[in-house]
């Protein structure tokens, strides 16, 4: 269900409450009471009038004014400073539910209805978005100004990394190297929300992102040589294919396990805040990774600390086998950042220009206002969930040709670009066949670079190499030399 | 021998030398090239003595031997601490953990990106008092009071160290960061290697661990034994004031994830320790008392008991000579092994369990270096491989007591 422009579950205060709290809902949960605090009998109150039981004292005998001003006040003294007054048997007013809780953990007026708050709200939340399946701006869409070039860049960033995805799946069906995993049905996450950030912001990514790296400058070769770890890697061919990072570009190196890349992109935050940059951190996760308890924490530290941290979900209904349905029973990742206090938004994150909209704008509010974004961009894996998995297995084959033709958002925005006079055949051949090639000669190139030197084997481990590592590298370099047809020919020594 | 002389000094800490003279730094350089190529690139304050040695082995070599910017007149060269406690001063007396505070204090003054995130660090400052006064002075954000979630503020460390921040974590006890163990070691320990050398994690985690006075299994975990096989880790662990102070401003200034294993007893022991600047090398072992019958090798609290145990030991006429060996990772296999070679004998004493641990893994470094000098099989004391127990009597059963280490030497020097 789409909502008219971007609207985001904003703060308000209540004029209830006395003290404020940021990011609540526009109503506090009231607090359920039967017994009263002095009360001793067992009986539940009435629902109007006092149980009979003396004076309510919650100030002590010298806290007590016999303040004049306030009983001449009384309806508009506020509850607590009248509980502090000379006469605490009149703070409460017959209905009860205008008494104010004092307890450290919530701040709230008490009511006497036992309601639980139901396990999900009645509607689900609504997901933004701008442009139909078609590519056709819906009728109430307030469009983002962008321009021919910006657009035309974000369509050939898209395309290319659609291009390098499948070839380079092909190539390790085909043996060239040993893993990968593809973007498929991510494309518009990737580049979208890439072009809405700046060079400056810190990346932290789940392994399903190389879209911002790509949109950054990282090249095809530097993809390549990444993933035949030879010695142009940048990680000297220390981790597996698709584990990209660069200093450069401000996106730090991934590691494979799920979420650990939360915490850390907090910590990266509070770095920034505390050296006052004009730049926040992001971190992309999937629906999988929500159920970790970095998610957890993460969420948590970064509404306390109120640093400037996008968190963005690619809710693509999949963890490898396991459905949403089996990974949490919550409407989705965005209704979570409520839980931890912080603004959350839904998005189509097959939609192009609104996702593009909501991280620029999640930007903004993340450092003018230094606190954390979440978004949930909803999508759909079409490919597998890596080259070591056979989705067909546990989904079935004409909702994954569904989601790939019907739905693929590459066409989508292409579809808009072109209503637009910016795109034609003539230019979509070009790029087509400019990124394949471009994606072949770099593979073929990377295939055959030199691996890296067998001293890397050690190096880094440490600031520099201590002896024990020194050690063994001598003993394997006696080894080697002792038998070198045990060893491959390919590394040089 | 010059090497002999240059290691031969009296019970002082092998503390920084930089002041100390060439010819020591020279010797144990010739006496190393025997059996390994050159050590010249000892990370920590000893001096480059043979940088284009060690080159010649391996090729061009693109690590850049970290040379430290400190001051150059650190603690006193060997032959002068036997006068006074410290060459200018009179020096202060303090317990460990105001050594350990007054360290932390003095690099967050030198260096503003360093941090400390962990549990009432701030206002409470600390559970053991480290970081009392820190939150006045240097603010609630460098003094950072996370929730409780040791993987996810250790994570936050990581993710700070990678952009700049030089982040101490404090464990509220060692145990608790068994649930920073992914974070630990697939990250910190990692991230530099896998990065291509990209992104390095220059933090410090810290907090009290060993076996305390009653405080149940789950607060008695000695984790040395669980990190150290992570690669990437570096370990020490401190034992007296000096050295905490020492060992805390090396850690920090250290570009690698360091490891400082406090121990929860040794919080109030006091020492005299010098006034002025000085940094202890995170990886040199400490001679604590030269003696020629048979190596001791221990650390952290083990220290205090075995040198409890070497006033018996001295009376009855043994002389042995008792190494903290400070550095967990990587062991000081240098000074251990002088040591090794004089004395042909080894016993060591640790508070860990039997099974996987530090104890474990120094028996066999040495077997495998040295075993040619050994004259006896190599001697371990060790906690037995239980959960330390509540009940008084049988916790200090679990732990390795003075007569034990008496009986043990009488009984390797016996043989």
């Amino acid at each position: 269900m789409a909502t008219r422009g971007l609207r985001v579950l904003a703060k308000s205060s209540t004029p209830l409450l006395r003290r404020t709290l940021s990011n609540s809902i526009s109503e506090t949960r009231p607090c359920a009471r039967i017994l009263d605090a002095e009360c001793s009998g067992a009986a539940a109150l009435p629902a109007r009038g006092s149980c009979g039981v003396p004076a309510r004292s919650y100030g002590s005998a010298t806290n007590r004014t016999a303040d004049t001003e306030l009983s001449k006040n009384w309806s508009k003294t506020p509850p607590a400073a009248r509980r502090l007054s000379g006469e605490p048997e009149k703070a409460f007013s017959d209905d009860e539910d205008h008494e104010i809780l004092d307890y450290p953990g919530a701040k709230t007026n008490f009511t006497h209805e036992m309601t639980f708050i139901p396990e999900t709200a009645a509607e689900p939340v609504p997901c933004f978005r701008l442009l139909n399946d078609f590519g056709q701006p819906l009728p109430w869409a307030k469009l983002p100004q962008m321009d021919a070039e910006l657009a035309t860049k974000i369509y050939r960033n898209m395309v290319n990394l659609q291009t390098m995805d499948a070839i380079f799946y092909e190539a390790q069906r085909q043996g060239r190297f040993s893993f990968y995993l593809t973007t498929h049905g991510e494309e518009a996450i990737n580049i979208a929300s890439a072009a809405a950030l700046s060079p400056q912001d810190v990346v932290f990514t789940q392994y399903r992102e190389p879209g911002i790296l790509m949109w950054r400058g990282f090249t095809m070769q530097d993809f390549a040589d990444q993933c035949f770890g030879n010695a142009a890697d940048l990680g000297k061919g220390r981790q597996m294919p698709v584990h990209y990072g660069s200093r450069e570009l401000n996106c730090p190196t991934l590691s494979s396990p799920i979420a650990t890349q939360l915490p850390q992109a907090v910590g990266a935050a509070y770095g920034l805040k505390m050296s006052r940059k004009d730049a926040c951190s992001v971190a992309y996760f999937g629906d999988g990774a929500s159920s970790e308890g970095d998610f957890h924490a993460a969420l948590n530290f970064a509404a306390i600390l109120e640093t400037p941290t996008i968190f963005i979900c690619r809710n693509n209904g999949w963890a490898i086998s396991t459905p949403t349905n089996d990974q949490f029973r919550s409407d989705g990742i965005v209704v979570k950042g409520r839980g931890y206090g912080i603004r959350s938004i839904r998005v189509d994150g097959m939609d192009t220009l609104a996702l593009y909209c909501a991280v620029k704008e999640a930007r903004k509010i993340a450092i003018e206002e230094s606190r954390p974004v979440l978004i949930e961009a909803l999508s759909y894996r079409v490919g597998h969930h890596s080259t070591s998995d056979d989705s067909s297995k546990y989904r079935k084959k004409a909702e994954i040709e569904h989601w790939k033709l019907v739905r693929d958002p590459v066409n989508r925005f292409k579809k808009w670009i072109e209503a637009q006079g910016w795109w034609d055949a003539k230019s979509e051949k070009a790029i087509r066949s400019e990124a394949r090639s471009s994606v072949i000669a770099a593979m073929n190139k990377a295939g055959q670079k030199q691996k890296p030197e067998l001293s890397n084997l050690f190096t880094d481990v440490y600031d520099s190499l201590p002896s024990n590592l020194r050690e063994q590298e001598l003993q394997l370099r006696d080894v080697i030399a002792k038998y070198p047809r045990g060893y491959p020919t390919d590394v040089p020594l | 021998m010059a090497l002999s002389q240059g290691i031969m000094a009296v019970s002082v800490p092998a503390a920084a030398l930089l002041s100390a003279s060439s010819s020591y730094s020279a010797a144990r350089v010739q006496t190393a090239s025997s059996s390994l190529p050159a050590l010249g690139s000892r990370r920590g304050l000893a001096v480059r003595a043979s940088s284009a040695e060690q080159s010649a082995n391996f090729g061009p070599s693109s690590q850049k031997l970290w040379t430290p910017k400190i001051t150059t007149n650190a603690v006193a060269a060997k032959q002068e601490a036997a006068a006074s406690t410290g060459a200018k001063g009179p020096g202060h007396e303090l317990l460990l953990y105001e050594a350990l505070r007054e360290g932390l204090e003095e690099e967050m003054e030198r260096d503003p990106h360093v941090c400390v995130m962990g549990e009432d660090v701030g206002h409470y400052g600390g559970s053991y008092k480290v970081t009392k006064g820190f939150a006045e002075k240097f603010g609630d954000w460098r003094l950072l009071d996370t929730p409780i979630a040791e993987n996810s503020f250790t994570g936050m460390a990581v993710g700070a160290a990678m952009t700049g921040l030089r982040p101490v974590i404090e464990g509220m006890n060692m145990g608790f960061l068994l649930l920073a163990y992914n974070q630990i070691s697939n990250n910190c320990g990692m991230l530099h290697y896998t990065s291509g050398g990209q992104f390095t994690i220059p933090c410090v985690i810290r907090g009290p661990g060993g076996v305390g006075r009653q405080l149940g299994a789950e607060h008695s975990q000695r984790l040395e034994s669980y990190f150290q096989s992570v690669p990437g880790l570096q370990m020490v662990a401190c034992s007296t004031p000096y050295n905490a102070k020492g060992l805390m401003k090396a850690a920090i200034r250290s570009n690698n994830p360091v490891i400082l294993f406090e121990h929860v007893l040794l919080y109030n022991l006091k020492e005299t320790i010098p006034d002025e600047d000085y940094v202890c090398c995170l990886e040199e072992a400490e001679m604590v008392r030269p003696g020629k019958d048979i190596t001791i090798l221990t650390y952290s609290r083990m220290r205090h008991y075995v040198l409890q145990a070497a006033k018996t030991l001295v009376n009855k006429g043994y002389d042995p000579e008792i190494i903290d060996i400070r550095s967990l990772k990587p062991f000081d296999m240098f000074t251990i092994g002088n040591s090794v070679k004089k004395t042909h004998k080894v016993l060591i004493v640790e508070e860990c369990m039997r099974t996987g641990g530090i104890g474990a893994s120094l028996r066999a470094a040495i077997m495998e270096n040295f075993f040619d000098y050994l004259d006896a099989p190599i001697g371990c004391l060790s906690s037995q491989d239980v959960p330390t127990p509540y009940s008084g009597p049988l916790e200090e059963l679990t732990v390795v007591q003075p007569h034990q280490i008496i009986t043990a030497v009488e009984n390797l020097l016996a043989k």
